[in-house]
């Protein structure tokens, strides 16, 4: 072992204040008035109306219809989140596992197809998908929010990856003990992905939490509300003559950035153990 | 435990311009131990996957007991597998590895324990049972893998080289294992292996394949004894039987410029390739004159490799007899080898006993 020296922990200490800090100011900010924060910036020390404010954030009903709060917002942006997640490790395992382990025509043609998808994120096929949503009667409900981003070439490249890296042994010697396919992959490929499905799970949360175009597109309803579109709304309040209310602002942000962090923390101990427990 | 009937099966892979099998004929008695042995790629794997149901058969017919198995389904050809790197589901403790054939068959569960109780105990297995493979050493994977294999009670084992994955050492205790292990199940047995060593011992018969054809089959002796082809002859036995270009002329065997009298009428005539064992040749006072060119010390005997006329001869000495660099050789004239130069194949001597001296030139 190396001897660790005081410069390491100093650029050690620098790297995680760099990381940290605006997340301390962004939570310290959330506590104080919007009046103080218009007149003194940026906080660095805890202020008085904390409690307060998240109240306010979670509970009081805002918006044009004053059917939308906090809470709410948070719900939305967690199915969101969930269904993203969710259903493409549901959609992608299922596509990888025919893919690997189903001698069909054209298999790899059909990998490479899914695979050149990634050149086409949502963001450049954001008018057909909308029409074809909209076409179908799905604006302004959670099936048209999480439908469209489910298939993931992400995801369904990932599985293929790591199926192919389970020895074929695995699958024979399940065929000889009189598995099927499905009873192969319940008993065999998905407690062996615990560790990818941890990863891509991640991931994908992460993805569909941060989801802001789409769904501002895709819903007019504001009982559809994410809370990235609540952060927004709050700050345009802007172009009146009045105070925005920066300190609701910081409260949903700090808001909208726990979830992620639960999640990272929690999957990432399933995800080490995973691969610490997987063999070899 | 049924017999395996292969009959006249070849196998050519898709895509693959020459067959990896062709046109075998083999019946493995009930309860016989058969091993398939052969260099690589020979073929062996493919043969025993063929069986197994793991890879399809393109010409022929594979029967286990009455029934044609050809188009079944690997789990229902009542045969359990050993393979190489185990293959043990790494998320299952020891028992539920064991367990999980039983238990998609919808063994009962008493049952089911009883008869992982049982291997355990056969294979020595019992502190185990809640482990899992990952905390496992080798050897005790590999007995775990034969556990599953033996927990199902199939009518056939089939092994593909479950012991090359262990050290030597490992290797010959685990052999014997096995060995008296399917002596005391008497189940049918079909073993893959490269090594010759592991090949002889554990047979009841021996398959030696070839580029994807039947050399000999025989018992491990008789295949030592009387090697049908040079192939063969190269292949088993350590060190391998030396291979000489020879000459027959009537009860004569010229090598080089050195002639052995063989005192009777030899097999064939003309250009041949002759075989002697290492053992088979011994010091003598006269003899044929070989010149030695290094020495291995194995312990127990002391491997002298050299030259016959510039054809190159190992021969097994004694440790304690003093090394020289010239020595000469003599070979009792039973223990010659004759095979046609051309095929390869084994030339019969006719039916006459006479102990050749051979005689120096
Ligand atoms: N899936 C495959 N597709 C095409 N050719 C194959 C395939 N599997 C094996 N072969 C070929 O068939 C021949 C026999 O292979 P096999 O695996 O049976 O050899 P083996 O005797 O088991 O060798 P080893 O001792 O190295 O395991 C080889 O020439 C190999 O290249
Ligand atoms: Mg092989």
């Amino acid at each position: 072992m190396n001897r660790i020296r005081p410069l390491d922990h100093l650029i050690l200490i620098l790297g995680t204040l760099f990381m940290v800090m605006p997340v301390v100011v962004a939570i310290m900010t959330s506590t104080h008035t919007a009046v103080e924060i218009h007149t003194g910036g940026l906080q660095i020390l805890p202020g008085n109306d904390g409690y307060d404010t998240y109240q306010t954030v979670l509970t009081r009903q805002g918006g044009f219809t004053g059917q939308v709060t906090g809470a709410r917002m948070v719900m939305n942006s967690l199915i969101l989140g969930l269904g993203f997640a969710i259903g493409k490790i549901v959609l992608s395992m299922a596509a990888a596992y025919a893919l690997v382990y189903f001698r069909f025509r054209f298999a790899t043609l059909m990998f490479w197809v899914i695979f050149t998808t990634l050149l086409l994120p949502l963001e450049v096929r954001i008018m057909p998908s909308y029409q074809v949503m909209s076409q179908l009667g799905l604006l302004n409900s959670y099936t048209g929010l999480i439908l469209p981003l489910l298939a993931s070439a992400t995801g369904t490249f990932y599985f293929r990856q790591f199926f192919k890296s389970i020895p074929d042994e695995l699958l024979e010697a399940a065929r000889i003990d009189g598995a099927g396919p499905v009873k192969f992959f319940i008993d065999v490929i998905l407690p062996l992905s615990k560790t990818m499905m941890a990863a891509i799970f991640i991931i994908m949360f992460v993805y569909g939490w941060n989801q802001y175009l789409w769904p501002m597109l895709m819903t007019t309803d504001e009982r559809f509300f994410t809370l990235m579109r609540g952060i927004k709304q709050i700050l345009q309040v802007w172009v009146g003559s009045q105070i925005p209310d920066y300190n609701e602002a910081f409260a949903l942000a700090v808001l909208a950035l726990l979830p992620p962090v639960l999640v990272v923390v929690v999957f990432q101990r399933w995800f080490i153990k995973g691969l610490t427990e997987s063999d070899k | 435990m049924a017999a395996i009937t292969i009959t006249n099966v070849s196998k050519t892979y898709p895509g693959a311009a020459a067959p990896s099998i062709s046109d075998i004929n083999l019946t493995i008695q009930d309860g016989e131990f058969i091993v398939l042995v052969g260099p690589s790629g020979c073929g062996k794997s493919t043969l025993l996957r063929m069986v197994a149901g793991l890879e399809e058969i393109t010409v022929g017919e594979v029967k286990i007991g009455d029934r044609v198995v050809n188009n079944v389904d690997p789990a229902d050809r009542d045969i359990a597998m050993v393979f190489q790197n185990y293959a043990l589901y790494p998320h299952m403790s020891v028992r539920e590895n064991m367990a999980y054939g039983l238990k998609n068959r919808k063994t009962p569960k008493a049952e089911i324990e009883a008869r992982v109780a049982e291997a355990a105990r056969m294979l020595e297995l019992g502190p185990y049972l809640d482990r899992k493979p990952r905390a496992l050493s080798g050897g005790q994977r590999q007995r775990v893998a034969m556990g599953r294999a033996v927990v199902r009670q199939p009518a056939a084992f089939l092994f593909d080289e479950p012991l090359s994955n262990l050290d030597a050492k490992l290797r010959v205790s685990m052999r014997g294992e096995i060995r008296r292990l399917q002596k005391r199940l008497a189940t049918t047995s079909l073993y893959v292996t490269h090594d010759q060593l592991e090949a002889m011992t554990l047979a009841d018969r021996l398959v030696v394949l070839n580029a994807g054809r039947i050399e000999q089959v025989g018992a491990p002796l008789e295949i030592y004894h009387r090697p049908a082809t040079t192939f063969v002859a190269s292949f088993i036995g350590a060190p391998a039987m030396n291979l000489l270009d020879a000459e027959v002329d009537g009860s004569r065997l010229r090598i080089g410029s050195h002639v052995i009298d063989a005192r009777r009428n030899m097999a064939g005539q003309g250009a041949i390739t002759l075989g002697i064992r290492a053992e088979d040749l011994h010091p003598s006072a006269t003899g044929l004159p070989f010149k030695v060119d290094f020495v291995e010390e194995l312990g127990a005997q002391r491997l002298v490799h050299g030259l016959i006329d510039g054809q190159a001869l190992v021969l097994i000495l004694d440790p304690h007899l003093p090394l020289q660099d010239e020595l000469r050789l003599s070979v009792n004239s039973d223990k010659l080898h004759l095979f046609d130069i051309l095929s390869g194949r084994r030339l019969e001597h006719p039916q006459t006993a006479a102990n050749g001296i051979p005689v120096p030139a």
